[in-house]
């Protein structure tokens, strides 16, 4: 083994320790453990639109429809079908996910800007639809009455609902999964075709790759990704909001992406976990503390441009 | 048997007429260069051929097959490879990932979510032979965008061989090269046409490159093709030095 590889395994090894770990460092560090499942999955949606962003090279401004459509996927399946949370997760990621994939077939022939406007204005379109289909989502008060349910083992159940070390746990066995289902992929030769698409389009047709398909299943693959990290939310807050589904939300995710590193996988974890440790810290001393958030996202983009792994790989080599 | 068949093909923009009426037949093994003073058409025509735009009229036919209105990769799956006056190639990957995602697309991987120990090796093989082709197995894990800019291009050109082309489009192969880097790239295209029995077309501007690769030599001009023929006949023929050696030399 090279001694590049080693590296790579101590790094990856330090992250899994770390996240595995969480729970007990965190509350000493001032901390709490609900605060690591929401970076798990805020982490995970912000790793899902990097996956399209840092991987294929397209931005898509319009995410956080197919992470809101899994958390109402989520929500309405534990409300009104069945009180079970694993098919919650599978509903709430195959709303969002083949919602994705419809729209992606129109979305995928635009690139660039009108790229990103186009997702959105669909992004916006669901938005609107759960802001004013009350019956069902709510609306504007969000959905309400579902809670997640205890996962059924046969010989045991385990109580992730009282229990927060279990839901964090059961959080970073559902990010495991699809963390590695990404890293999986990217590693693939359909992996490498997305690379080739970003790295340089005109080359990747020119070697036979019909670069728009190819966009639209990584498109699609990550709309699923991003449907279960919305259900996953749902079951974090046992709440669904249409407001997780607008452009902001959006560009949040956008954001953590981009300041944490979009060309390195592991960027957009970090770049959650900054967001949401600083709102949950800011926020209680202003209300404006996304200025703050804001002011930080600058400095990274202007002297990090590779945000803060990249940085931070960097001064390591 | 002709690789390439191209067939009274016409391309208008608005009223601007890039190429008119244009027919060229390649045939296996052939060296055709085309020639033709800046604006006469040269990579209108080639961008027909590869499938950027269809033509406004005429036909194309590759390998006995139809292919005016395929698309540019259905043409690239036939065994159509091009490569760009200015370098296109993936610079912040090694050389070896840059010739390894071409072979794993001629290979009918592209799809695929995972390959074998057995399908890499053999992939691994394959672009090991291809770099060797064009001398650059000593730079095999170099970033292909810190390559010089004659290296570059023969990692553009292991690109399009890892594909196995029938038929190999080489626009301005010494595009923007000294001497030195100019004869690198002319002795590669001489090889892989000589000793690998490529079918090539290329565009060129260097008339000494020229003179000294094609088997044949089309002069273009003004959108017309205005002469075909050996080496010999096209450095003889008063039209053609007229309109373009006459000026140029």
């Amino acid at each position: 083994m090279s001694a590049e590889q080693i590296r790579k395994l101590v790094v990856l090894a330090a992250i899994w320790a770390a996240l595995l770990l969480a729970p007990y460092w965190m509350v000493p560090l001032g901390g709490y453990t609900a605060l690591a499942t929401r970076v798990l999955v805020l982490g995970l949606a912000a790793m899902s639109v990097n996956f399209l962003l840092g991987f294929t090279g397209v931005l898509s401004f319009g995410h956080a429809a197919y992470f809101g459509l899994g958390a109402y996927g989520a929500g309405l399946t534990l409300k009104f079908l069945a009180a079970s949370t694993p098919l919650a997760l599978v509903l709430g990621m195959l709303l969002g996910g083949v919602c994705g994939a419809i729209l992606g077939t129109l979305i995928v022939r635009r690139r660039g800007v009108y790229f990103a406007m186009v997702t959105i204005a669909f992004g916006q379109v669901f938005y609107y639809i759960a802001f004013q289909w009350s019956s069902l989502t709510g609306g504007d008060d969000g959905l309400r009455g579902f809670s997640r349910q205890p996962i059924d083992f046969g010989l045991f159940k385990l109580d992730i609902l009282s229990s927060a070390n279990n839901f964090y746990y059961f959080v970073l066995f559902c990010f495991a999964l699809v963390a590695g289902a990404m890293a999986f992929i990217l590693r693939s030769p359909f992996g490498r075709t997305m690379i080739a698409i970003r790295e340089n389009e005109r080359r990747a047709r020119f070697l036979g790759i019909p670069v728009e398909r190819h966009i639209w299943i990584a498109f699609t693959l990550s709309c699923f990704f991003m449907g279960f990290a919305g259900a996953l939310y749902a079951l974090v807050n046992n709440f669904a909001d249409p407001r997780g589904l607008h452009y902001s939300q959006s560009g949040d995710f956008v954001m953590m992406a981009v300041m944490g590193g979009m060309r390195s996988f592991w960027g957009p974890l970090l770049g959650a976990a900054v967001f949401v440790v600083l709102q949950d810290y800011l926020s209680s001393i202003t209300v404006n503390w996304m200025s703050f958030v804001g002011l930080l996202f600058v400095l990274v983009v202007l002297f990090f441009p590779r945000g803060l792994l990249g940085f931070l790989q960097r001064s390591k080599a | 048997m002709n690789v390439l068949e191209i067939n009274n093909v016409t391309k208008r923009f608005g009223n601007l007429v890039a190429v008119r009426d244009v027919s060229l037949n390649v045939a296996k093994g052939e060296m055709c260069a085309i020639i033709g003073p800046n604006g006469a058409g040269k990579t209108t025509f080639f961008n027909l051929i590869s499938g950027f735009f269809p033509p406004t009229s005429g036909n194309i036919v590759f390998d006995g097959r139809d292919i005016t209105r395929l698309s540019t990769h259905e043409r690239v799956t036939r065994g159509m490879a091009r490569t760009f006056q200015i370098t296109e190639i993936f610079p912040e990957l090694t050389v070896f990932e840059n010739v390894r995602i071409s072979a794993e697309v001629a290979g009918g991987y592209r799809l695929r979510p995972w390959i074998s120990r057995s399908e890499a090796a053999k992939l691994h093989a394959i672009v090991e032979g291809t770099l060797k082709l064009v001398s650059l197995e000593g730079k095999a894990d170099r970033l292909v965008g810190e390559l010089a800019h004659g290296d570059q291009r023969a990692a553009e050109i292991a690109m399009a061989l890892a594909l196995k082309p029938h038929l190999l489009l080489l626009d301005e192969p010494t595009a923007g090269m000294g001497d030195q880097e100019t004869f690198q790239v002319t002795q590669l295209i001489r090889r892989l046409h000589r000793e690998s029995n490529y079918t090539i077309v290329l565009i060129e501007h260097d008339m000494r490159v020229v003179f000294h690769l094609a088997d044949r030599i089309c002069v273009l001009d003004q959108g017309r093709m205005l002469a075909q023929g050996t080496p010999q006949e096209i450095a003889a023929n008063e039209t053609v030095q007229a309109a373009y050696l006459g000026n140029a030399a």
